[in-house]
């Protein structure tokens, strides 16, 4: 049973949605982001719909030092932790910036740099306890690298790779650790684009990914059709692909 | 068209912003400039101009959904003002809550349900939304967020409540729920022969439940003309859906099983009530889904209307004189042949509307959908638009998308007061329509 959770990224909206069905459950969050001010809005929704303690504290992503204080603040104010739940990501404008070193260094740093670091933390600490779960949204876009995204995309891609090797370490020891892989999904961050057919609703993914933990799936795509479209896409031999306009 | 989802939803007219802004967060609207003109949209689910902005701003609301209290104990509950009455809905029915009053679709946002300050089945005994409205938190355009209620701001407040959108914009609000038993309706559904047959039914019908409205037929003529179907239902009690039933958190027993339902209890109901004038089809225990919202069933039936979409007019006539003007009107609407399938007719009761610009006030209510077939659709419109001014009726600016401004000024005496509350800078086709 999931009861306490700690959650980096608490303003993405697909983390709001999955949060809001541990709400129901009368679980207790530790809400970490980069604003303050929005963190307290979640944080009374969630506490509207049921949550038992829920409390807020600011961190960028990219201030390292602090991943590990957070994780144990959060264990000191709502108790030992069962959830470790990585959210946070930016979708950048790839042709805007691949030439762009340092642009693509500090997209790499929050999308996967800093994802690594707080896994290794989070490792740490439930190695420490004996149990617990790691649960990290991570992208369809690290399946395959394309032109038209291969920056996000391969950031993705790390932070996938990353957790295989993770969850093969960790799986004697009886940690958990979940990877989501999400299709295209109407939030925030796909704001400026179209909505086509198969854009998914957070509220949807939010609940696929609640469940998703809760039987402790490894590899999680939401919606399920993703799977399918990205075993096909892989499946396209390097020399066709990288001719595609993708 | 880079905005064309930002229709109403029957498609006309076919404007568009100049730009639309989606804040994410309600802590982000400091950082909008609310300069002339600007506009909110929810979820475009009213019919006509009222949400739409031709070469204005539109501000996208759906971001804002958030619950901010929600007090178990009172019913009563914050919202910002995107959220959906879907949402509002999922949260409170396991717990024992509903909406106090709810338009045919759950689709709509709780902005768009104080902007039209709407109506639903049971206005005879509750009311517009606007009724249950504790708080309303406006930002205008001078920067300032005010709290208004009943007694602070009290003005503000009035003009908000059915003030389409024009006097800032709604963050949140705070209204009180109803509680019930179970998440079902106990419904009867009975056959009218005719407009008069309607009139006794829902004398009788007004005094024994909350919620009540018919389906009539619009395309007979003769003495048939006006017959229909009389819907009249109340929150179903936990002994007539089945004594072991629990309201619990998550867990809503869709679809609905047969076990549930209680015959026993209905037929001693129906026993007691049952006017031997009128006969029955059907008396159903139904989840409320069907029952409040039928056509959000329908996914997109909307369309059915083809590319030039289609019209809706709702007009209330008050009692005076009202079986001699609606007979007039029938007369109109069959002779002309344009009416579609979706006709329904209801009484308003004696609640005041609390907003300066709400349309509800005691009488019976006609909503017709007419597909848009250009000057012929509008001329019939304008001929009922006369007989709904001679008789001292009024028109539903949510679902107008034509009337002219004449007709609204007589509608709508308080428009001079309400203008002192307009922003400067919110604006909409209607309102530049009307004006
Ligand atoms: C199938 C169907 C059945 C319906 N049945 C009924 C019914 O039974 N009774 C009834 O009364 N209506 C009914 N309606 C109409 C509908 O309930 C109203 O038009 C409602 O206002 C739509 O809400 P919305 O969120 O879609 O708002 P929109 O249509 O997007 O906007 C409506 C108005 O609200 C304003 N607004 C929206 N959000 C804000 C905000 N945050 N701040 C300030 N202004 C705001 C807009 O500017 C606009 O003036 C029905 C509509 C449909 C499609
Ligand atoms: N939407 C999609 O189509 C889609 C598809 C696949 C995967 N994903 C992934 O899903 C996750 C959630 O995204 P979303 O769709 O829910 O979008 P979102 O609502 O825009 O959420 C993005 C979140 O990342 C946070 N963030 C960005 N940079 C940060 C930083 N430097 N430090 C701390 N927090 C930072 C943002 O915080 P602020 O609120 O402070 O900006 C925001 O909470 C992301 O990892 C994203 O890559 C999304």
């Amino acid at each position: 049973m999931i009861k306490n959770i700690y959650v980096f990224g608490a303003t993405s909206k697909i983390a709001e949605e999955t949060l809001k069905n541990y709400a129901k459950d009368n679980a207790n969050f530790y809400l970490v982001g980069r604003d303050i001010h929005k963190l307290e809005i979640v944080r009374k929704d969630l506490l509207a719909r049921g949550a038992g303690k829920a409390e807020v504290e600011a961190c960028d992503a990219l201030d390292w030092e602090k991943h590990s204080i957070t994780i144990n603040n959060a264990d000191k104010t709502i108790g030992q932790l069962d959830l470790i739940y990585i959210a946070h990501g930016t979708l950048p404008e790839n042709e805007g910036i691949r030439n762009n070193q340092m642009k693509v260094i500090e997209e790499f740093n929050i999308n996967c740099t800093s994802v690594i670091s707080l896994c290794t933390v989070a490792s740490e600490y439930f190695e420490s306890k004996g149990k617990g779960t790691i649960a990290v949204i991570s992208s369809v876009a690290g399946e395959r690298g394309r032109q038209s995204n291969f920056i996000y995309g391969s950031a993705k891609g790390g932070v996938s790779k990353y957790l295989e090797g993770l969850r093969n370490r960790l799986f004697e020891k009886g940690i958990k650790v979940i990877t989501i892989k999400p299709g295209m999904v109407d939030t925030p961050m796909t704001k400026d684009f179209k909505k086509g057919l198969l854009f998914a609703s957070p509220a949807s993914v939010g609940k696929q990914i609640y469940k998703g933990i809760n039987v402790g799936r490894d590899v999680l795509f939401v919606p399920g059709y993703w799977k399918l479209i990205m075993g096909i896409i892989k499946s396209i031999p390097e020399s066709i692909f990288k001719k595609l306009k993708l | 068209m880079e905005f064309e989802n930002y229709l109403s939803f029957n498609k006309y007219p076919k404007i568009l912003p100049k730009e639309v802004l989606i804040p994410s967060w309600l802590t982000e609207l400091d950082r909008i400039d609310l300069r002339n003109s600007i506009l909110c949209y929810g979820k475009g689910k009213s019919y006509g101009d009222v949400c739409l902005n031709e070469d204005g701003t539109l501000i996208d609301t759906s971001n804002l959904n958030h619950i901010i209290d929600f007090n178990n104990k009172t019913g009563i509950i914050k919202c910002e003002s995107g959220i959906t009455l879907k949402e509002i809905l999922e949260f409170v029915v396991p717990k024992g809550w509903f909406l106090p009053v709810t338009p045919g679709t759950k689709f709509i946002t709780l902005g768009g349900a104080v902007a039209n300050d709407v109506h639903g089945k049971n206005h005879h005994s509750a009311g517009t939304f606007g009724s249950h409205i504790t708080e309303i938190e406006l930002l205008r355009s001078d920067k300032v967020t005010y709290k208004c209620t009943k007694d602070v701001h009290s003005e503000l407040f009035a003009a908000t409540i059915g003030g389409l959108g024009l006097t800032g914009f709604i963050k949140t609000v705070e209204f009180q729920l109803i509680s019930i038993e179970t998440p079902f309706m106990y419904v009867e559904n009975i056959k009218f022969e005719n407009l008069d047959a309607f009139f006794d039914l829902n004398e009788e019908s007004e005094k024994l439940f909350p919620y009540t409205v018919s389906w009539v037929d619009c395309t007979t003529k003769g003495k048939k003309m006006g017959k229909g179907i009389y819907m009249r239902g109340r929150h179903a009690t936990k002994s007539e859906v089945n004594k072991s039933f629990e309201m619990k958190d998550g867990a809503l027993p869709f679809p609905i099983e047969a076990s549930f339902i209680n015959n026993l209890t209905v037929k001693a109901f129906n026993k007691l009530f049952y006017s031997k004038q009128f006969s029955k089809l059907s008396t159903q225990i139904v989840p409320f889904e069907p029952y409040f919202y039928p056509l959000d069933m329908i996914d997109g039936w909307e369309k059915a209307y083809g590319k030039n979409g289609f019209l809706q007019h709702q007009f209330v006539l008050p009692y005076d004189n009202c079986k001699k003007s609606l007979h007039q009107i029938f007369h109109e609407i069959v002779n002309s042949g344009m009416s579609s399938f979706l006709t329904v007719l209801k009484s308003f009761g004696e609640v005041d509307s609390p907003g300066m610009l709400s349309f509800p006030k005691k009488g019976i209510t006609l909503a017709i959908d007419y597909r848009m077939e250009g000057e012929k659709t509008l001329k019939l419109l304008d001929k009922i638009d006369d007989i709904v001014a001679v008789n001292n009726g009024s028109l539903y600016p949510g679902k107008d998308a034509r009337m002219s401004r004449e007709h609204f000024h007589k509608f709508y005496p308080n428009f001079q007061e309400f203008l002192k509350y307009k922003d400067p800078n919110f604006s909409s086709s209607f309102y530049r329509r009307i004006k």
